[in-house]
């Protein structure tokens, strides 16, 4: 997948290219659609179902899945974790990619998309968590690219500005820890306004917390997830402290998950008791409900715990993958599968291809802009004028 | 920078109060209790007259300027299907079939309720749905964005989309016909209705009707009025024949105003703003701290272990020296005794043997 950029003149119709190729070219269409024709053209949002994937996936998946960001760095700015330092530089690139994503995949959503700053320079509405959302995903994605920016200045060779955002990591990576809390949890709070919508296995006063600790399972999966993917297709852009500190960071984080994981198993089943939902556990939801809280809560836990405890690196990625695919499966349950639970099947929304069509070219111009940076900048590795200070 | 920390951190404070308090929080741990605005109007809907004639929906179309149906009102075969309101239709009347007891077919009309605290107006990070003093919930579509929550939050699930229109979007519902209130018209619902199914007045007088009517005939009646309590009160209110929910309104929405669902939510925000930076940043100093006083004890340890090995060495080579000093004296004197040996010997045999041997007697001085 990397050979074909850095070599040039070297051919670029390898399958990944053309498959990725096919995908742009039906993605940009189905824009020229959605921009000319209205939502109603390409998607299968109606008045019952307001939100389909473009918030189900796009956003509440994509926000989660770039935690590895707030999660890495404050693992090593804050509470002192050098040791993984090696895997700081991926992760919040990840997460600049996958917030950007979001902000994109929401002018599609949006029905006036140029309006998007509305809530900030026109009118303020406060007491929408949506606001909050907005506001802290903005931020974020400021911090983001700031944080980002150094890997780009040394590529550059733009060194005096480099050295003065460095000087501001700290700084930054607080402010993006406090932006995290608060939008990871605020996009579970969006909820709590239409508890006769959800399903009450799912809705829950605690909803919030439960968004912002497996959003914190998400960021240290992905960081786990993404380092098996990026070995394997740019190992030769990885230094020796890349390479070396690999397999501590999946044993390191891998540990983490475990417990992270455990207590969020703890809380999920506080939730049922603080609404006394237990009877609900036997019916068709309540079976759905299990498998998410037994097979994607309880099932990795383990399997992490035994993975760092045999260092057993081959378990703690399979359980790494597992754990991302368990995030999506939790917002899409409160996003799309227990939201109007109440509804007829025939008011029920399935995403429209075309709706399908924009998230996978969305995610698509994601892994090529990744690539194009990692295949260029001191991502997976430290700048040799900026040998890495600590 | 060319901004001051104090600068920035004024601008920090400036806008965490903005979102705090420059709005009308809602507090759900208070004694205040918003029971809407005095002398604000409502209209009361009662479906044991209700003929489903259908004569609102035309009205309310016709008032505000709504597309034309796909079937003309006058048809009413339509109330074969139920009906939502859509982005063409503000109000809608369903027909629910004998439910039973031979009360025959009964009708209900769908709109919006104009609750007194609504959740579309709280979730609408634009602030486009107003709750006014009138009773009437409007919105205001040159601010609107098209994020929908207002349709995801509305627990009657009344506000539509205009999902065909490509440029200028925007959330449909009906308004009481805000417009023609204002001028102390009817709204056209009202207007419209050949029954008095409809009536529009002060909802303080409208409950009392109500009320009035439920005494008057408790056969006819369910002993409640819809929207009372529900959701924290609507201005919209109904009375039925039959129990609510077999015409279609839900009986278990609570009466719990919407905002109050995530008031709790909102409260954590500023201590979160507050305090996580302290915590992190305590958590950031307790492990510089940790890593100094880690560097201060190995600076140390390395320094205690230099000095032991020196001390060490210098005890060895101390008695390395004395060693070879006592050596050497050993081997000074093993020589000297040996040399006095030897001589001793010479003379011995000097005396014993022949004294002509001169030059043995020469070389053996020289050795000694």
């Amino acid at each position: 997948m990397s050979d074909e950029v850095t070599t040039t003149g070297k051919s670029y119709l390898t399958p990944f290219n053309i498959i990725a190729g096919i995908i742009i070219i039906i993605g940009l269409y189905v824009t020229v659609l959605r921009f000319t024709k209205g939502l109603g053209a390409v998607t299968n949002l109606s008045d019952y179902n307001p939100w389909g994937i473009w918030i189900g996936f796009d956003l509440l998946v994509g926000v989660a899945l770039a935690a590895g960001g707030f999660v890495t760095s404050s693992a090593v700015y804050i509470f002192g974790m050098k040791k993984y330092h090696s895997a700081v530089r991926p992760a919040i690139l990840t997460g600049f990619l996958g917030y950007a994503m979001v902000v994109v995949a929401l002018n599609y959503d949006v029905g006036r998309p140029w309006r998007l700053p509305y809530p900030f320079i026109i009118q303020r509405g406060t007491t929408s968590l949506l606001f909050e959302v907005a506001a802290c995903v903005a931020l974020y994605l400021s911090v983001l690219f700031l944080e980002f920016s150094p890997a780009a200045l040394e590529w550059l060779g733009l060194k005096k500005l480099r050295n003065i955002l460095m000087k501001l990591t700290l700084l930054l990576t607080i402010f993006g820890v406090v932006l995290s809390t608060l939008h990871q949890s605020s996009l579970g709070a969006l909820f709590l306004i239409a508890p006769s919508k959800l399903h009450p296995l799912w809705y829950s006063p605690y909803i919030a917390v439960f968004f912002f600790v497996s959003a914190v399972i998400a960021g240290l999966s992905m960081v786990i997830f993404e380092s098996t993917l990026s070995h394997r297709y740019f190992a030769d852009k990885m230094d020796e402290a890349h390479l070396k500190e690999k397999d501590d960071i999946a044993l390191g984080f891998g540990k983490a998950a475990a417990l992270v994981l455990a207590g969020y198993f703890i809380i999920k089943v506080i939730g049922i008791s603080e609404g006394n939902n237990w009877h609900l556990l036997g019916t068709p939801y309540g079976i759905w409900f299990l498998v998410e809280l037994i097979g994607f809560v309880a099932l990795p836990c383990f399997f992490y715990a035994i993975g760092v405890r045999e260092k057993n690196l081959k378990i703690i990625k399979w359980t790494a993958a597992w754990t991302v695919l368990g995030i999506i499966v939790n917002r899409l349950n409160v996003g799309l599968v227990a939201f109007n639970w109440h509804l007829p099947s025939s008011e029920r929304y399935f995403p429209h291809w075309m709706e399908i069509a924009i998230s996978v070219f969305l995610v698509t111009v994601l892994l090529l802009i990744f690539r194009f940076i990692c295949t260029r900048m001191p991502i997976m590795y430290s700048h040799p004028d900026y040998p890495e200070e600590h | 920078m060319s901004i001051s920390r104090r600068k920035f951190l004024g601008w920090l404070g400036a806008a965490g109060l903005g979102a705090t308090v420059g709005q009308k929080a809602a507090r759900a741990a208070s004694n205040k209790h918003f029971d809407g605005y005095p002398e604000s109007n409502g209209v009361l809907f009662d479906n044991t007259r209700c003929i489903g004639c259908r004569k609102c929906e035309e009205g309310c179309n016709k008032v505000n300027e709504l597309p034309e149906p796909d079937r003309p009102f006058s048809d009413l075969s339509q109330l074969d299907t139920k009906r939502r309101t859509t982005a063409k239709a503000y109000t809608v009347v369903n027909r629910y079939d004998d439910t039973g007891g031979g009360k025959g077919p009964l009708y209900l009309k769908i709109q919006c309720n104009h609750c007194l605290e609504p959740a579309c107006a709280s979730v609408c990070f634009v602030s486009a749905f107003k709750k006014t003093a009138t009773g009437a919930v409007t919105y205001d579509a040159s601010v609107c964005v098209g994020c929908r929550y207002c349709m995801i939050a509305c627990p009657f699930e009344i506000p539509a989309y205009q999902y065909d229109n490509a440029f200028s979007p925007k959330v449909m519902k009906c308004t009481m016909c805000f417009p023609r209130i204002s001028k102390g018209l009817l709204p056209g619902c009202v207007e419209a209705c050949p029954t008095e199914a409809l009536t529009y007045g002060k909802r303080g007088d409208l409950l009392r009707i109500g009320r009035e009517r439920i005494r008057k005939f408790p056969d006819r009646y369910v002993d409640h009025i819809y929207g009372e309590n529900e959701m924290g009160g609507t201005s919209w209110l109904y009375l039925s024949q039959v129990p609510f929910k077999e015409v279609g309104l839900r009986e278990d929405l609570g009466v719990t105003p919407a905002p109050a669902l995530t008031s709790g939510a909102l409260s954590v925000v500023p201590m979160v703003v507050g305090l996580w930076p302290v915590l992190l940043g305590g958590v950031y100093a307790i492990n510089k701290r940790k890593e100094k006083i880690e560097q201060q004890e190995k600076a140390q340890a390395v320094a205690a272990a230099v000095e032991a090995t020196e001390a060490e060495a210098k005890a060895k080579m101390k008695e390395a020296l004395e060693f070879q000093e006592k050596q050497k004296e050993k081997a000074i004197a093993k020589a000297v005794s040996q040399a006095l040996e030897e001589a001793a010997k010479a003379a011995e045999e000097k005396v014993s043997e022949t004294p002509a041997e001169d030059a043995d007697k020469k070389s053996s001085k020289e050795d000694s």
